[in-house]
């Protein structure tokens, strides 16, 4: 069978007749991609609750009475979790992903539509079940999000029988639903670029997200095998992970199993996953900042190779994780090298963002104001990262504050920052209507303020050795009286924080209705998805034909064209002229079947 | 693999149309067979992990090796049998014949449930022999990697179940070609992870 390139091939998307098969339904990316982002961030939500009253414990400790010992743990480990799966990974690559891939590339949709559609309702399904376990018998897990055994399966461990099971199965039933969005995305950026979009004109958002999803796609397998095992464990009797325990007095019927067994999985996934959310938002950042910088990405080539390499390092780092877990000094000193390693590449592509910047035609939007600011959420959490990838420091900073403060910066602030930045950057394209700016930049001050005022002071409250995961810190010879006036005022910002959100939602529901009718390219910008012949795009993005791709995606202020920008779709000059007689009009890409 | 060659491009200084008339993927094949490549890196993953646990594992005090049922090299032949039944029926699709391609593809297929049924017989003996999924870990593991490795046989019959049809609904066979050449590519896939399997489950 004589090979037909993918993006030429008939393409029968399947239009949608009814409401129900165009909103609910759908096969739509871009529909798709809105339900991931709606469930998402709702399930996002119910984590910030979460926080707010693990803050109001820790800040007023004996003044209100919402959470006691078990539900604090149970929202510390619902927080984590949801945060890190079930909002930022679904957000970045099920939202961003299916929104922008398939603009981005120039093509009509993804190449498996159906199986997109399914793996949105399979991720519904697993945030039903998560969610299920508030209401079972127990609770949810309070195991930690990280669920070490043997712990997990304790008496004393809240929801250890419906939570811990619920969470596990929730888990794997996400990993399938990944997989099938995953393996989407992937194969609609390598074998769906339209004409003329080699790997190298790709902008630098496809290229973090399809890094990011190929380690998705890698390092779940890792979280799905620990949760088969521990399912077994927990409802079979098996001792993969469970050793020999007495609980309460009695021995358990457990012997034997390797609880570092499973640190070793779950970390396994657990770095990767760090660089799953890290990934994409270095993309989609890249993007916002050269296109309101009007200047293109310093460094491109760099910029890619640095996501691959920090693609394939993430892989090698995971035990850093673990250094207090009785490892060998070798074995430490090998992932402390690695992690250190890591930096490298890291550090390369904030040195171009700052780059980009330089003597850039800086148009400070709310979308800049938000990338600026990840800039420095970065640079802060990726510093610390740097004293605790060294098992030295590490040993003493272990299950502290500092510890929390880091990887808040840096997978939390940071890529929700972004998050931020790219909701903004493109909601005039998915919506077709301007967002209120006033209320945006307000919106970040706020964010950014305010999550420094709540971060900045843990770092201190950790080297002061205040340690994490504590209901209550009580009275303690070493920690000073004003731990607890640090802890008041992390809980004011905090709850600042959390409320301030609202003006994103109420900007975006006022904009829906309100907002000025967006122009198809506000930003100027010149990817593919800008260049649609309707906004927001409509089923099948490209009318009849599909673009052309003629340059890469960075052409911002080149000298002597006639606007500062020039869009990837734009010819060249002399336009290459098609040869007649080789032209295969079965395969006029201006056919392709709507 | 067209577009890594493009890889060291500097694409700030490369203008115009580069490639052909028409779009290029990466890969010379159909978007299927990509994804089911990506798939079965993940499925040797996932074997793999397990794998890794096993010998972790097994490293610990309680382990008591486990004596494996010779009917397993009964069951490894009909798998063996299933997957050049699949390869016969491929090679005949691919030289665009469609005689007896039905009938090879289908007894690729019974041969599989074949051997998952003989699975179930080796799980049944195992029981009545007083071997249970606890508390001697190398049964469980045992209990756990063939379930799992059945579950992707389970999987891909799914699949066949579905061009089984279509081919008996009289379905052009090189219509289906592409889903009878990923059937035979997944099949081949289970067999060496058997193979695999059934080796270090062996050596215990």
């Amino acid at each position: 069978m004589a090979y037909v390139p993918l993006a030429d091939q008939e393409l029968e998307l399947h239009h949608p007749h009814s409401w129900v098969t165009k909103y609910v339904w759908s096969q739509d990316h871009k529909v798709i991609a809105i339900q991931y982002g709606g469930t998402a961030i709702a399930v996002g939500l119910v984590a910030l609750v979460l926080s707010l009253l693990m803050r109001m414990q820790l800040g007023f400790p004996e003044t209100f009475d919402l959470i006691d010992p078990n539900s604090y743990y149970q929202s510390v480990t619902m927080h984590g979790m949801i945060m890190v799966i079930y909002l930022l990974t679904a957000l970045f690559l099920g939202g961003f992903g299916n929104y922008l891939i398939p603009l981005m590339c120039g093509a009509r949709d993804m190449v498996f539509p159906f199986m997109n559609m399914l793996s949105y309702w399979v991720y519904l399904v697993s945030v039903i079940i998560l969610l299920a376990s508030f209401f079972v018998g127990g609770g949810p897990t309070g195991a930690g999000w990280t669920l070490y055994p043997p712990q997990t399966s304790m008496a004393g461990t809240p929801g250890h029988d419906m939570g811990i099971v619920l969470m596990l199965v929730s888990l794997a039933v996400f990993i399938v639903a990944f997989t099938m969005g995953g393996l989407n995305y992937v194969v609609t950026v390598l074998q769906y670029r339209c004409r003329g979009l080699t790997m190298m004109r790709l902008p630098l958002a496809v290229w973090g997200i399809f890094v990011a999803t190929v380690l998705g796609l890698f390092a779940f397998p890792a979280l799905l095998v620990a949760a088969i095992m521990m399912l077994f464990d927990t409802l079979l009797g098996t001792s993969f992970f469970m050793p020999a325990v007495i609980e309460s007095g009695t021995a358990l019927d457990y012997d034997g199993g390797s609880p570092i067994l499973f640190q070793h999985l779950f970390w396994f996934f657990g770095h990767p996953e760090v660089y799953i959310v890290a990934l994409p938002a270095f993309g989609l950042v890249s993007d916002v900042l050269s296109t309101h910088a009007r200047k293109n990405i310093f460094g491109y080539r760099m910029m890619v190779w640095a996501i691959i390499a920090i693609g394939l390092l993430s892989f090698i780092v995971w035990a850093h994780h673990m250094y207090v877990s009785g490892m060998h000094p070798y074995f430490g000193f090998f992932f402390a090298t690695t992690t250190l390693i890591i930096a490298v590449p890291t550090a390369l592509k904030v040195y171009n963002w700052v780059l980009t910047l330089w003597e850039g035609d800086i148009r400070m939007n709310a979308p800049m104001y938000f990338a600026i600011g990840f800039i420095f959420t970065f640079i802060h959490g990726g510093l610390t990262g740097l004293f605790l990838g060294n098992v030295v420091i590490d040993l003493p900073l272990s299950d502290t504050y500092f510890v929390v403060a880091h990887f808040h910066m840096v997978m939390g602030v940071s890529p929700i920052l972004v998050l931020f930045a790219a909701l903004y950057h493109w909601f005039p394209k998915m919506s077709g209507r301007m967002y209120h700016e006033g209320m945006a930049k307000l919106h970040f001050w706020c964010t950014f303020l305010g999550t420094y005022a709540i971060y900045l002071p843990m770092h201190y409250l950790g080297i002061h050795g205040v340690p994490r995961r504590y209901y209550a810190l009580g009275t303690t010879e070493f920690m000073a009286p004003a731990t607890q006036d640090a802890n008041t005022a992390i809980t004011i910002a905090a709850l600042f924080v959390g409320i301030s959100q609202l003006l994103f939602f109420i900007n975006v529901f006022w904009s829906l209705r309100n907002g000025e009718k967006a122009d198809p390219n506000p930003w100027g910008a010149n990817t593919l998805e800008w260049q649609t012949p309707d906004t927001p795009p409509i089923h099948g993005n490209w009318g009849d034909k599909l673009p052309t791709v003629y340059r890469w995606a960075y052409d911002y202020s080149v000298p002597g064209a006639h606007e500062d920008f020039i869009p990837q779709n734009t010819p060249e000059s002399v336009e290459p002229t098609v040869d007649e007689e080789h032209f295969d009009p079965d395969h006029d890409q201006s056919k392709a079947d709507l | 693999m067209k577009s890594l060659k493009h890889l060291a491009d500097k694409p700030w200084e490369r203008k115009g149309i580069i490639g052909g008339l028409k779009p290029e993927g990466a890969f010379d094949s159909a978007a299927e067979k990509v994804a089911l490549g990506f798939f079965l890196i993940i499925a040797t993953i996932v074997f793999s992990l397990f794998t890794i646990s096993y010998f972790i594992r097994m490293e610990l005090p309680d382990w008591r090796p486990l004596t494996e049922p010779g009917q397993l090299w009964l069951n490894t032949g009909v798998l063996l049998l299933s997957s050049v039944a699949f390869q016969l029926a491929r090679n005949k699709v691919g030289r665009g014949e469609s005689r007896n391609v039905f009938a090879l593809f289908l007894a690729g297929g019974l041969l599989a449930l074949g051997f998952i049924v003989g699975q179930l017989l080796v799980w049944g003996d195992l029981q009545d022999s007083g071997v249970y999924l606890t508390p001697n870990p190398a049964a469980s593991f045992y209990y756990l990697l063939t379930g799992i490795h059945a579950m992707h046989l389970l999987g891909g019959l799914g699949v066949w179940g579905n061009t089984s049809l279509k081919l008996a609904s009289g379905s052009e066979p090189k219509d289906l070609r592409l889903s009878i050449e990923l059937c035979t590519l997944y099949w081949h896939f289970l067999l060496v992870v058997w193979l695999v399997m059934f080796a270090i489950l062996s050596n215990t």
